[in-house]
């Protein structure tokens, strides 16, 4: 199989296809009412405590036992809107079922995930209709950003009859849901899907523009009573190291994004590649890459497995698919000619604690060496979008963009400096709540 | 959406769903509770000379992880004074007017003890008095509940009198712990009962403690024999209130009650002609909170059916009950196994090998292959392999076509008809497939 760059893809496209297959696979009926009936349908249940969306969990589960999956799907998408990518997508065990009961009595938690994907299944699979715009009521909300965040806002702001405008820089809705999970948790197609179901409600969609270059945000101001702003997060922060311009440094996320929106042998991946970074982003990267053929892949992290931002889940799951994990390691220059060959390192300890109380990495003298590489992808935490923010008018403060006008509210990575699916679509729910106080008490009063 | 509201003998209900009698409906705010999250009615704990209960009123049955399945009491009628319950049911029914309330009485079998309770109930302004001629235990050998509730002519009696002072509809709660309901159900009707509601408790014993040889529920040392409920009593509900809905003697609005837990239970009961439901246990089990999906899930399984309303529910289910001897014995099924389902746990084999027709091969555990096979000529159809299969949809009962009409048992032993030919019974030696077993 020939490859864009002329080289050939180890893996032939059936394996390929099976190394990006569904991680989770979906419960069958019989699975669905076997685990449905094992939930004790808990009074105040930790699992809907522990959701940031707090869908009725033990509600929705004892309806798929009763075999009433289409009020199922209404009770956890009247609750989270991403509903099914959270159900795909999700750090369960340290959400809703790290909290389920069963683990106090020594069992495995039920599997709420899977569950919540049978019942949305049903939804997409019957592509019914849950939910369906409120009566119109004059007021008009623009929502820049179509990810979870603003999705989810847009969903009950058209319930309540609110005429809503969204801008996305994409051609495709659905934020990094559509371009940035990973692959074998959720394809785009499913992304879209969702994100359909919510724009179907009567939103205006306007995708490849970008507010702040191709329309000002004072003319969203002028022309809108509120704003919603879910713009997720900007570019990847540099190693500040040299070499960081050699060809084959590529940053993670537009690595996945690639990997995403391309036939898997369209994605260049390399023999020998290293993931600099250990948070989530780092770990989705190291194993795709894997997944696409790669024979080894390392990730190269200052700090050891203790501080490592990953979700336990996620660092198995990497260490499952082969990658190597290089802790105390620091980056300190790509080699190479033209080329990437490689990256030196230095190794490093844990000194005293800073400031914030965290323990920086001192890097040891006469530790360098090199880590051979013919990839190296960067997935050291994204920054703000700064220059949005000030072009709106908006403040940053750390990674976390501020509204002090009344009428404009921030929500999801852009406001929390970076989270998950469940989070935006918790705070853009919040938001549409906020706006319809705001601009209902001015309707009472106009 | 479905309509959900009903019209039950002039008493209007937003939904069909009411609280039964019992534990649940002992004080308004519970009741209140119970309406401010969607129960469309509430049958006040019987209220009667306040009575004295022991401690300790409970028992139940469990299978394997599913607890309550069946469940068992020997609590009595309501230990509040009838003042108490009186002025909040009053206090009710003014809060919540458009909910129905209904008042569950039990007195001593006197005229004028009837009288006096039926005339002081109507002034709280509730909308209809249930008479409980059934509670088994306890109150029955005080002359009261099933005591009455057993015998025609005291059912016939106590309704009249009540009906001579009562303004608001009349509702009589049978007891199933009869030989059979339909002679109750009539004297009811005689005696002029505006509707009736079915079933109340079954006598029962749930069970033994083993290291004490107590049978539960355990008062000191001892017990009594009670009423059962829940889950498991949902059948024999079923069939008393089909042979009641049926009966063209009783032509009078039902409630249907007895094991009641989801909206399958109360779609069911609907077409087998109730037109409100009542629900004790799984409420004692669940709380109030459960009337969410029984709306919920009845109204949109409605709607995905093109189903109305209730009354357009109600009773469809009816005309398809008859007696065995008019089913007809030339429907011919037989078992089939959908082998790409199958997970191979040769349950179908052991029930049909031991407890049926012996009308499955068996396979030896090789090359991945099938493990059962149905013997079509051996099977009789008789279900048993569906029912025990833990695979949803993996066995199915499918029909064998013949060119015989119809013929059933009645018309076939007149003489009319003929029997299209069927299996001879099978026996296990004629296969030799099956491998030895141990
Ligand atoms: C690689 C990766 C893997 C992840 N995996 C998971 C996971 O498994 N589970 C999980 O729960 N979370 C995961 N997350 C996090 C999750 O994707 C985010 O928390 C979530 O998508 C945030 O939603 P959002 O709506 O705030 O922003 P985004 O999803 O980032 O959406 C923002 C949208 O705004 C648009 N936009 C930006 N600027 C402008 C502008 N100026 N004008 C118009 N449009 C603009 C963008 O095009 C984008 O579509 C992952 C994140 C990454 C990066
Ligand atoms: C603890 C308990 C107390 C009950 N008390 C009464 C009562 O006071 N009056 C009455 O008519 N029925 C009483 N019942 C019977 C219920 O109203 C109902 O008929 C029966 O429990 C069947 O319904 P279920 O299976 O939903 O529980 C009682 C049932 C239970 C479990
Ligand atoms: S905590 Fe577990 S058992 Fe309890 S309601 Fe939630 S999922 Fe069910
Ligand atoms: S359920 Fe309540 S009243 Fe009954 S024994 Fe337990 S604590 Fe006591
Ligand atoms: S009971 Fe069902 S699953 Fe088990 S062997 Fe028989 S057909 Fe297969």
């Amino acid at each position: 199989m020939p490859r864009p760059d002329g080289g050939e893809s180890v893996l032939s496209p059936e394996a390929l296809e099976a190394n990006f297959a569904d991680i989770a696979p979906p419960l069958t009926p019989d699975a669905a009412l076997v685990e449905s009936s094992k939930c004790l349908f808990c009074y105040d249940a930790p699992c809907t405590i522990a959701c940031p969306t707090h869908i009725d969990v033990p509600a929705f589960i004892k309806k798929i036992m009763t075999g009433n999956l289409t009020g199922s799907a209404r009770v956890i998408l009247d609750a989270n809107p991403m509903g099914h990518s959270c159900a795909r997508a999700c750090p369960v065990e340290v959400l809703c079922e790290g909290a389920c009961v069963l683990n106090e009595r020594d069992e495995e938690p039920i599997k709420i995930a899977l569950l919540q994907r049978y019942a949305t299944d049903h939804v997409l699979s019957h592509d019914l209709k849950l939910f369906s715009p409120g009566v119109d009521n004059g007021r008009k909300v623009a929502i820049i950003g179509a990810g979870p965040a603003g999705l989810s806002c847009a969903q009950d702001l058209r319930r309540w009859g609110y005429a809503v405008t969204m801008f996305d820089a994409h051609p495709n809705p659905g934020g990094l849901n559509t371009y940035a999970i990973a692959e074998y948790k959720m394809r785009p197609p499913t992304a879209l899907a969702e994100a359909k179901k919510i724009l179907e409600l009567g939103v205006e969609l306007h995708c490849n523009v970008t507010i702040g270059r191709d329309i000002p945000f004072a003319d969203l101001e002028r022309d809108f009573d509120a704003i919603f702003i879910g713009i997720g997060l900007g570019a990847t922060r540099d190693l500040g190291i040299p070499g960081e311009d050699l060809g084959g440094v590529q940053d993670a996320l537009s690595f996945i994004e690639h990997l995403k929106t391309h036939s898997y042998p369209d994605t260049r991946v390399g023999n020998d590649v290293i993931v600099v970074g250990a948070g989530n982003t780092a770990i989705d990267a190291a194993t795709q890459a894997k997944r696409l053929g790669a024979q080894r892949v390392t990730i190269v992290y200052r700090r050891g497995e203790e501080e490592m931002p990953a979700y336990p889940y996620e660092y198995e799951l990497a260490k499952r698919d082969g990658c190597e994990f290089r802790f105390f390691t620091v980056p300190k220059r790509v080699l190479g000619n033209g080329a990437i060959t490689g990256l030196e390192c230095v190794r490093a300890e844990l000194g005293a604690p800073d400031a914030r109380g965290r323990r920086q990495p001192v890097e040891i003298e006469g530790s360098e060496h090199v880590i051979r590489c013919d990839m190296l992808l960067k997935a050291t935490g994204q920054l703000p979008r700064a220059e949005f923010a000030r072009e709106a008018g908006l403040t940053v403060e750390g990674s976390k963009i501020v509204s002090s006008k009344p009428n404009v509210f921030v929500g999801g990575d852009a406001a929390s400096g970076g989270a998950e699916i469940v989070n935006a679509a918790a705070e853009g729910k919040a938001a549409a709540a906020r706006i319809h106080a705001l601009l209902s008490s001015a309707l009472a009063v106009a | 959406m479905a309509d959900l509201s009903v019209n039950f003998a002039g008493i209007r209900s937003p939904n069909p769903f009411w609280l039964a009698s019992g534990p649940p409906t002992n004080t308004y705010g519970q009741c209140a509770k119970a309406f401010d999250v969607g129960w469309g009615g509430a049958v006040w704990k019987t209220v009667g000379e306040p009575i004295i209960n022991v401690f300790s009123r409970y028992g139940s049955i469990d299978l394997g992880i599913n607890r309550m399945i069946g469940f068992n009491n020997i609590e009595l009628i309501s230990d509040r004074p009838i003042e108490d319950n009186l002025r909040e049911i009053a206090e009710l029914k003014r809060n919540y007017p458009n909910n129905a309330v209904i008042v569950s009485l039990m007195v001593e079998s006197k005229r004028e003890a009837w009288h006096d309770i039926v005339k002081r109930t109507e002034d709280t302004g509730a909308d209809g008095i249930e008479l409980n001629f059934g509670c088994p235990h306890g109150m029955s050998e005080r002359g009261m509940g099933a005591a009455v509730g057993q015998v025609p002519e005291y059912t016939c009696n106590i309704v009249g009198w009540v009906k001579e002072v009562s303004k608001i509809p009349v509702i009589v709660k049978l007891t199933p712990n009869v030989t059979d309901i339909t002679y109750i159900a009539r004297a009811a009707v005689e005696g002029g009962a505006d509707a009736l509601s079915l079933i109340n408790t079954i006598n029962s014993i749930v069970g033994v403690d083993l290291n004490t040889f107590t049978p539960l529920p355990d008062v000191g040392g001892q017990s009594s024999h009670g009423g059962y409920c829940g889950p498991a009593v949902k059948p024999i509900a079923l069939n008393l209130l089909s042979a009641t809905a049926s009966d063209p003697a009783v032509k009078i609005p039902i409630s249907g009650i007895g094991g009641i837990s989801t909206w399958r239970d109360a779609a069911e009961f609907i077409a087998l002609g109730s037109t409100t439901l009542q629900v004790c246990t799984a409420v004692m089990h669940y709380g109030f909170r459960i009337v969410e999906d029984l709306t919920d899930g009845l109204s949109t399984w409605m709607d995905q059916s093109g189903i109305a309303s209730i009354e357009e529910l109600r009773g469809r289910a009816l005309p398809k009950v008859t007696k065995w001897e008019n089913l007809d014995l030339n429907y011919h099924i037989v078992a089939s196994i959908d082998q790409s389902k199958c997970i191979k746990c040769e349950l179908c084999w052991t029930a049909c090998e031991d407890g049926a027709h012996q009308a499955i091969r068996r396979y030896p555990r090789v090359n991945g292959g099938p493990v059962v096979e149905i013997i079509e000529e051996a099977c009789v159809g008789c279900n048993l392999c569906a029912q025990v299969c833990p695979v949803q949809g993996c066995i199915s009962m499918q029909r064998v076509p013949n060119d015989h009409p119809p013929v059933t048992w009645k018309q076939f032993t007149a003489g009319e008809g003929a029997l299209a030919p069927r299996s001879e019974h099978f026996h296990t030696a004629t296969f030799s497939s099956a491998p030895k077993q141990g």
